[in-house]
């Protein structure tokens, strides 16, 4: 009796799983998903990877420590530490140094531009626009200053350079007190 | 006498109002007025004028047509000089764009501005276009465009005029009560047209016992002629604790409601506004004149002659400084607005916009400086705070960034008012520590929502990548196999004719 009502049970748990791996599937992998949410999205590749995504993939499988990436600074590197347990680490100067202050997006000379839409092909997602042998420009709202297509890949010297976004009542920030009581003292 | 509600935490104050408490003066015009085209909440007006354009006083100079919007007019007649960015009123001394208005000294006004001697015939939906079209705003400090707000979309019980200037040293809307009680009432008379309250309350603290007296006496006044629509008006006196004058606070101590988180004082039946506001409207429905002056005080331990003055709104304040005699030694501040919740001028030369409701003279911050002592738990600040908030817990997280724990202990709720801060022992700068930690969280915020929209098109531009890199696959296999068909077929029929394919082919390619 008992060997029957244990077979049965089995049998029904057996039926419930397989129906739950089939229709609660994960598609993808979540922790690499809670990565790629923590990171900048800047698609620099500053980080040795080919993006954002490609670099959350890498610190998931565990190939990359979690101080690669310029763009999401040290708080960067503690979203990432506090997400996965880890402790926060320097980051690599290797990779380039995080920038202070207002964010940096490209704009390109109108006048020297040669239409050559290398520019336009390489931006990560999608900021410049513009077609053959026609002006191309960047829609500022959307360029994540990524810098990819400065040269050597601008063939024209000076033609793409990077700029900050102007400083407005939107953008101001209070001074830090901290850094205030600092400079008071020094 | 009603009953009248506390609300929680709050300090008292010395008040320094009899330094200003004058009768108001005219200040002079100004040679060139700067007019920022955003003096209010919301959208910034657009300019409907050009440089080398005559404009009269009260000309509208730019216009919006967002809801949460106010036209800006011309407050002296002149000619437009630039359009361009000028540094407006701001802590951190931003340039934003102004009109500028070489003034002609004449003040000539607008001939198609007429006067209205029954502006109470006016239906409620003419009016509200009249207060919108005059650039009417909170005169209080906020700001906020009048017309939207007298558009409510529940019934209001309340309306609340605002007379209680609970900062220091600021007498200007006092004078104003004591100047023009009857325009206020009258004012208030109109709004009730638009609102249709229960009741209106008129807001006084008890520091200002001849503004109450005059205000008193002007409903009697109207009574008696017969106006019998001011019953419905009460004078409250407010007992004197700094920050009574904010909104909710206000509404808390008069009706014992509670304005609800992230809510308006609408959604409790009330309407709150300004008395400088109230007057405004009496101007703008009775004279037809739109908001291009305001009362404004100068005072402070460093000014010479401290009085409260009538500006044309974008004078430079080195101007207002010059006609109170001017400033005693280099060693000064300037605020505009009160010592509580005034924000610190960089330079003289920004000019008076609608918001700015006093001009503070203080002495140097060297003298004031302070250092900051640890944070003993003492929980002084927590019991001051007039929101309910922690501010004991919002200055650990401000300093580690932490922001979903300021969200916590609601950060936004935070009226910056000072109260902590002023009664700290450690002295602990403590607003600053909750504005720097406001603007970083918004920052922090704007940076995940691009980081979002980054995200998406970097995968749609892989998706659509993928596509075409398919599209061309397929095409080529098709190719590959059109051609294979033809040559089986073409060897079937004639295997001589080798030329006639090769240029088949060629021709596909060059099409392809």
């Amino acid at each position: 009796m008992a060997i029957i009502i244990l077979t049965l049970l089995a049998l029904v748990f057996g039926v419930a799983l397989g129906y739950a791996a089939i229709r609660f599937r994960v598609e993808g992998d979540p922790i690499v998903d809670s990565i790629d949410a923590v990171l900048p999205q800047t698609q620099c590749g500053q980080c040795g990877y080919p993006g954002c995504r490609p670099y959350a993939e890498a610190i998931a499988a565990d190939e990359v420590e979690i101080n690669q990436c310029p763009p999401g600074g040290e708080s960067g590197v503690q979203a990432l530490a506090d997400l996965l347990g880890r402790d926060p680490l320097p980051l690599n100067p290797e990779n380039g140094v995080a920038e202070e202050g207002l964010a940096l997006v490209a704009i390109i000379d109108e006048e020297t531009c040669i239409g050559c839409t290398k520019c336009v092909q390489v931006c990560p997602v999608d900021a410049i626009v513009g077609a053959a042998k026609h002006k191309h420009n960047v829609l500022d709202a959307y360029c994540t200053g990524c810098e990819l297509c400065l040269p050597p890949l601008c063939p024209v010297e000076d033609c793409i350079v990077m700029r900050s976004v102007d400083l407005t009542i939107k953008n101001w920030k209070w001074s830090n007190p901290e850094v205030n009581a600092e400079e008071r003292a020094a | 006498m009603k009953k009248l509600w506390r609300f929680k935490g709050g300090v008292k104050l010395p008040g320094f109002k009899s330094l200003s408490n004058t009768e108001v003066k005219q200040a002079p015009i100004p040679e060139k007025i700067i007019l920022p085209l955003r003096q209010h909440i919301g959208e910034a007006a657009e300019p409907i004028v050009a440089v080398g354009d005559k404009v009269y006083k009260g000309q509208l100079v730019a216009t919006s047509h967002s809801f949460i919007s106010a036209p800006i007019h011309a407050s002296s007649s002149g000619t437009v000089v630039d359009i361009n960015k000028y540094s407006i009123p701001h802590q951190s001394g931003i340039s934003e764009m102004c009109v500028a208005i070489k003034t002609d000294g004449v003040d000539e006004w607008d001939p198609m501005i007429e006067p209205n001697v029954h502006p109470e015939l006016l239906s409620a939906d003419e009016m509200r276009v009249r207060i919108r079209e005059a650039g009417i705003v909170g005169l209080g400090g906020a700001v906020f465009p009048s017309a939207a707000k007298l558009k409510p979309t529940r019934s209001i019980d309340t309306l609340v005029i605002n007379g209680v200037e609970c900062e220091p040293y600021i007498t200007c809307d006092d004078a104003l009560m004591r100047s023009r009680p009857e325009d206020i009432i009258r004012g208030i008379l109109l709004l009730r047209k638009l609102l249709n309250p229960v009741e209106c309350i008129v807001a006084v603290e008890d520091n200002k016992p001849e503004a109450i007296a005059l205000l008193q006496d002007t409903l009697v006044k109207l009574k008696d002629a017969g106006v019998g629509s001011v019953n419905t008006i009460r004078v409250v006196s407010v007992p004197t604790v700094f920050p009574t004058g904010g909104e909710k606070q206000l509404i808390k101590v008069l009706t014992g409601k509670e304005v609800p988180q992230h809510g308006l004082p609408y959604e409790v039946g009330i309407v709150c506004l300004n008395v400088g506001t109230t007057a405004a409207v009496y101007d703008a429905l009775y004279s037809g004149k739109p908001l291009v002056s305001r009362l404004m005080t100068v005072t402070g331990p460093q000014i010479k002659n401290p009085a409260n003055f009538e500006v044309l709104i974008g004078t430079p304040v080195e101007n207002i400084l010059a006609a109170a005699g001017g400033v005693i030694s280099d060693k000064h501040t300037l605020i505009m607005g009160g010592p509580m919740m005034g924000m610190s001028l960089l330079n003289a030369k920004v000019p008076v916009v609608k918001a700015s409701n006093c001009i503070l003279v203080e002495t140097s911050a060297e003298q004031l400086k302070s250092t900051a002592m640890p944070c003993i738990r003492c929980g002084t600040c927590a019991a001051a705070c007039p929101m309910n908030l922690l501010p004991q817990q919002l200055y650990w997280h401000a300093r580690g960034k932490e922001f979903d724990k300021l969200a916590h202990y609601n950060l936004s709720d935070c009226i910056e008012c000072g109260c902590c801060s002023v009664v700290c022992p450690s002295k602990i700068p403590l607003v600053h520590y909750f504005r720097f930690a406001k603007t970083e969280k918004m920052e922090h915020e704007v940076k995940a929502k691009f980081a979002d929209q980054s995200r998406v098109r970097t995968q749609v531009r892989e998706a659509r990548l993928e596509r075409i890199t398919q599209e061309q696959e397929a095409r080529k296999a098709k190719r590959k196999a059109d051609r294979q068909k033809k040559k089986a077929a073409k060897s079937d029929v004639n295997i001589g004719a080798v030329t006639d394919t090769d240029t088949d082919l060629s021709k596909q390619i060059s099409a392809g």
